[in-house]
């Protein structure tokens, strides 16, 4: 410990090797890429966290009496616009992924740092039309942006929002292509696709989503500006368009983009229920593939979100057929990680706790996954609050979990200093009952009929809504926590070393925080993944 | 009389019951696997808790039988609930034949309604109970979806193409009318009610209104107004198509093939009437896009079918009012044989 405590003082690292705005803004080492990322989705997290807490406010009686219908529908588009592709999309493989990756493969950088760098200036880019939008008066089309009402019904800032979305696209896109061509090039000697760590996985998949979707949604956002500048046509239907195919078009992303999403949380979930309970993950092979198969599946169901569209009955089976069988890899992912507790050594320090609650809430939104599959069903339930209830279970109870376990199992490695463990158990305590407060409700309102995006709803449905904006306060309460005592822990956090939790994994063997060039020696591998061993 | 459930909504069709019991079972499976599941985990955690801060426990490498057992189960599971879903959804969405029709407009932020027999409402929409009802659903703007919790009924409202759903009220009462897909600053207004009555009731309510007559009889009358008479002739001497017993009849198209001529066909025709032209005809009629409201499109829709549709020719017509009384649409005047089969 002592000697740790020492690198932190004194020691080189990729944080005190050189000082100044200058040597960050122009760095090259993904550390501190990975730091101006983290810098970055964290503030768009907290915009867009206040639109929600805005919108839990207007909810919480019948009539829309704190803002007006206009103003509310520019809050729910900004709060998804904002989550969806400023947080969410870039939080994990461009914050954990980008620090992660090359030091987990013994890497001393990703293959191209300086398309590293410029994927965060090009994110950063599409975030200033982003915060244009939000200062000139926002944008009312939902973060789908549907035709014809985006095309040319809609009075607000359309353009900007969709060349802000089509910008930050390719900072996904050059992402994504770094890691695929770091993982196939820069694996340190002995370390084979089969002892790759499961998070390297996940990432792979990942990647090959946002190079192969992306593109697709930067297309329909340059035929949506078309049309709605120069009107060719193409979704319009007085103009002979087609408003579905926009729909086809979109969702051939954004149904992808759910598993850019959640793949990487998988990919974190499967490090920290191994490493926390110090067993290798059983079904590693099966957990590996899983994440492939989801990638593939998950280019073939976009149809699901059109069963009420009047899409043919026939086409309707199939993508409901298919959307059951990507279901079936999810579902091995979580038996696996149940297993892998058996006879294991389970700590219950934070990152497992967040670990834990992802299995459980990623389980409820995939179960409810399976209603919406359902034809029948879905036909009841889609456009309700039983699809926003889904859709938040995935996103926030499965993807913001893996983040925040992610973060703080790392933090020591980022920062070289720990976390304050009773605090961070008790955030994460708050975070998962506000959560399940918030969202849960909005099942029982989904499937008692209350439609989604209403500024104002019928008095039946007063009562569960004044429970889930009861939750979204506890939830945002609980969300500031780490957010203070990380902070904190950056000044005054005890000293971590290297491997704080005797965990498995080449980050683990180099100090904390990393030398600028990761390891002093490249790293020879000569084991599988999760062998632990006492230190 | 069905037992009320708390926090479910009413159900007053004849789907309610068979998308619940879908429901309930959907509810059984996933509550059985993830209380195992849950369970598991917290056993797991509490039993195999660490006890010494470097313990290392033994490793296990897996098991291929339970991987196995664990895809095939959900698998067929899975396969289930697909099957399922699917004959339900094909059942909505599959309209009968023996229907009462009424027609849908929807335009931000409204729902209007128009009866055959020419009563018309905004926002409240009168239907008899124990009778299949067709609606025919037409969008003057942008996509809505015409949703009725009560009776598990959804589809949207698609600019440019008719859709259509079906339903049959079991229970009277009033039930919400909800606009599902956002449509603009007013979204949550697009709101109404479904009013279920008994079917006398229903009959005493329709006699009530109708001061302009009925659909075809409008219908009729723009016919009239558009000079659509002048080209569409009663004799075969005209510049196009006779439509006198044209609607439900296959056309051959110039380019040879054939198309159904349903109401989406002659949505298009008046619509965009150079797209599918009829054999031996001109590309010669012009567009009346903009000219003509979705509503007047139904009239016209309902006056075309309205001509020449004699009681033998009735029969192919996908679901033609078996009972709707509309006199003023059984017209004879204009029967002549069509030009093309």
């Amino acid at each position: 410990m002592s000697t740790a405590a020492a690198e932190v003082e004194a020691g080189s690292n990729y944080i005190n090797v050189s000082y100044g705005v200058k040597s960050w803004l122009l760095t090259l080492d993904h550390k501190r890429i990975a730091l101006l990322y983290l810098a970055s989705v964290t503030l768009f997290f907290f915009l867009g966290g206040a639109y929600a807490i805005l919108i839990r406010l207007e909810l919480m009686t019948p009539a829309g009496d704190l803002v007006q219908a206009h103003t509310y529908n520019k809050m729910f588009t900004l709060h998804g616009v904002i989550m969806v592709f400023f947080f969410l999309i870039p939080a994990i493989p461009a914050v954990l992924g980008n620090f992660l990756v090359p030091i987990m493969i013994g890497a001393k950088d990703l293959a191209f740092p300086r398309l590293n760098l410029a994927s965060w200036y090009i994110y950063m880019l599409g975030a200033l039309f982003t915060l244009y939008v939000v200062l000139r008066g926002g944008v009312d089309t939902g973060w789908t942006f549907y035709t014809p009402y985006s095309s040319a019904f809609s009075n607000t800032y359309v353009i900007v929002t969709g060349l802000g979305i089509f910008i930050t696209g390719f900072s996904s896109i050059l992402t994504g292509l770094n890691f695929i061509v770091t993982i196939h090039t820069m694996r340190a000697p002995g370390m084979t696709w089969f002892r790759l760590p499961l998070f390297i996985w996940s990432h792979y998949a990942t990647s090959i989503i946002m190079v192969l979707g992306t593109p697709v949604l930067a297309i329909t956002l340059v035929l949506l500006i078309l049309e709605r500048t120069i009107h060719i046509g193409i979704f319009d239907p007085t103009l002979g368009g087609d408003p579905i195919l926009f729909q086809h078009l979109f969702w051939f992303y954004s149904h992808p983009a759910v598993y850019i999403m959640v793949l990487p949380a998988m990919g974190v979930t499967s490090e920290l229920v191994a490493n926390m309970s110090r067993k290798s993950i059983f079904g590693y092979r099966f957990v590996a593939f899983a994440s492939i198969a989801i990638a593939v599946f998950g280019f073939l169901v976009w149809g699901h979100h059109m069963f009420v569209t009047g899409q043919s009955v026939y086409a309707g089976m199939i993508f409901s057929f298919l959307s059951y069988a990507v279901a079936i890899p999810s579902a091995v992912k979580v038996f696996n990680w149940t297993a892998t507790l058996y006879r294991g050594s389970v700590s219950w320090q934070t990152p497992m706790l967040y670990a834990l609650g992802f299995i459980g809430l990623f389980t409820i939104g995939g179960m409810t996954g399976l209603f919406l599959a359902a034809l029948g069903v879905d036909i009841h339930v889609t456009d309700t609050y039983f699809v926003v209830a889904h859709f938040h279970y995935i996103m926030v109870g499965g993807t913001l979990m893996g983040y925040l376990g992610g973060l703080h199992f790392w933090w020591p490695k980022i920062t070289g200093r720990m976390y304050p463990e009773a605090w961070a158990r008790f955030a994460a305590l708050v975070v998962f009952v506000g959560f399940n407060l918030t969202f849960f409700p909005q099942f029982v309102l989904g499937y008692m009929g209350m439609p989604r995006r209403y500024h104002a709803y019928p008095e039946e449905f007063q009562v569960l809504n004044v429970m889930s904006s009861a939750g979204a306060s506890i939830l945002g309460v609980g969300l500031l926590i780490p957010m203070a005592y990380l902070i904190w822990s950056m000044r005054y956090g005890r000293p971590a070393g290297p491997n704080p939790w005797m965990a498995a994994g080449l980050e683990w063997q180099t100090s904390s925080p990393p030398p600028p060039e990761n390891f002093h020696v490249t790293p020879v591998v000569r084991e599988e993944a999760y062998t632990f061993r006492k230190t | 009389m069905t037992p009320w459930i708390p926090f479910m909504p009413e159900r007053a069709s004849t789907f309610a019951w068979r998308v619940d019991a879908l429901y309930f079972y959907l509810l059984g499976v996933t509550i059985v696997f993830s209380v195992l599941i849950a369970g598991l985990i917290f056993y797991f955690a509490v039993r195999y808790r660490r006890r010494v801060p470097d313990e290392i426990p033994e490793p296990i490498e897996g098991s291929l039988k339970l991987e196995v057992a664990w895809t095939v189960i959900p698998f067929l599971l899975a396969s289930s609930m697909f099957v399922w879903g699917a004959s339900v959804y094909f059942s909505q969405y599959r309209v009968p034949s023996d229907v009462m029709e009424l027609y849908v407009v929807g335009k931000q932020w409204m729902w209007k309604f128009q009866h055959i027999e020419g009563q018309r409402e905004i926002n409240e929409l009168h239907v008899p109970v124990g009778r299949k009802v067709k609606l025919t659903l037409a969008s003057e703007d942008v996509i809505h979806s015409f949703f009725v919790p009560a009776f598990r009924i959804k589809h949207d409202v698609v600019p440019g193409r008719f859709s259509t759903i079906w339903f049959e009220a079991t229970k009277t009462g009033q039930y919400h009318l909800f606009c599902a897909e956002y449509c603009g600053t007013n979204h949550s207004g697009m709101i109404g009610w479904i009013h279920v009555m008994e079917p006398a009731d229903y009959e005493n309510w329709l006699s009530g209104g109708a001061a302009e007559g009925s659909m075809a009889s409008i219908g009729e009358k723009i016919f009239q107004d558009l000079g659509c008479i002048t080209c569409h002739r009663s004799d075969t001497q005209g510049r196009g198509p006779v439509l006198a017993g044209l609607f439900g009849k296959q056309q051959l198209l110039q380019n040879g093939e054939t198309i159904l001529a349903d109401e989406n066909y002659l949505r298009e025709s008046i619509l965009n009437p150079r797209a599918k032209v009829v054999q031996g005809f001109q590309p010669i009629m012009p567009t009346f896009q903009g000219q003509v409201s979705e509503e007047q499109v139904l009239q016209l829709i309902a006056y075309i079918r309205s001509i020449g549709s004699l009681p033998e020719t009735e029969q192919p017509l996908p679901g033609a009012p078996p009972s709707a009384p509309s006199p003023s649409g059984r017209r004879t005047r204009l029967q002549t044989a069509p030009k093309n089969r």
